[in-house]
């Protein structure tokens, strides 16, 4: 079963009430299967940035198990309204 | 994709500190000072524990600090490299699978790289880059005792 990018973020939405998902295929290059998701959610408030890699991790463990690399930014919404002014 | 991560790390470097790094350590790029550990006895692989305790800074990546094997295990030894720590343990996981699937299990963390500071998992790649964007990696360090060259190559601003 193929990860498509459609399914990181409609379980990222749904498991993790993120409100904006950017996931981008980055497989081009040398790795067979590679993922770059930005992921902003109100759940993310609070939370130091390894808690909230490792949201995404759990929320994601069966794909990544397939994924060979994978990188992520993980935002709240205030955060990722400040970052869309700059 | 090293040359998209350069080119990162430089606007990050300059963005963060005002000045560019890359003249700087442009010369020391053979000279990784970090000590490399081939990890084959079982002994190591059974008690991650106590092997990311051995040192203040501890590694799990793809290749060795001087050939990097991997983009993100790359990354890794540039950050560490641009706050000046070049002694740390760095352990080569494509050498022992069974370390690589160790760390991952002990960390409960999917991907390699890993950094650990005082035995505590810190991150990956991802969390070590925005960790040096926002300047909470001097303060890390600091805590480790470790003071980092960025620095002083801070331009004195007040």
């Amino acid at each position: 079963m193929a990860v498509t990018t459609d399914h990181i973020r409609e379980k990222l939405s749904a498991e993790i009430g993120a409100i904006h998902v950017e996931v981008e295929d980055t497989s081009s290059s040398r790795c067979a299967l590679s993922f770059k998701v930005l992921v902003v959610s109100p759940q993310f408030e609070g939370k130091p940035l390894l808690q909230r890699h490792r949201m995404v991790n759990t929320c994601l463990a069966t794909e990544l198990k397939e994924i060979h690399a994978f990188e992520q930014k993980t935002l709240t919404p205030e955060q990722w309204e400040k970052q869309k002014q700059q | 994709m090293n040359n998209m991560l350069n080119s990162v790390l430089r606007q990050t470097a300059r963005s963060v500190r005002g000045i560019s790094l890359t003249q700087r350590h442009s010369g020391r790029l053979g000279a990784a000072g970090a000590r490399w550990m081939c990890s084959s006895s079982s002994e190591v692989l059974k008690n991650v524990e106590q092997i990311v305790k051995k040192d203040k800074v501890v590694v799990f990546m793809k290749g060795t600090p001087a050939q990097p094997m991997c983009g993100f295990s790359n990354a890794v030894v540039q950050i560490l490299r641009m706050h000046g720590v070049e002694k740390y343990t760095a352990y080569n996981v494509l050498e022992n699978q069974e370390l690589r699937q160790g760390v991952k299990t002990f960390s409960n963390w999917p991907t390699i790289p890993q950094v650990f500071f005082n035995g505590e998992f810190v991150g990956g790649c991802d969390i070590l880059l925005q960790m040096h964007q926002s300047g909470d990696l001097v303060e890390e360090l600091d805590k480790l005792g470790i003071r980092s060259a960025l620095l002083d190559t801070q331009t004195p601003s007040k």
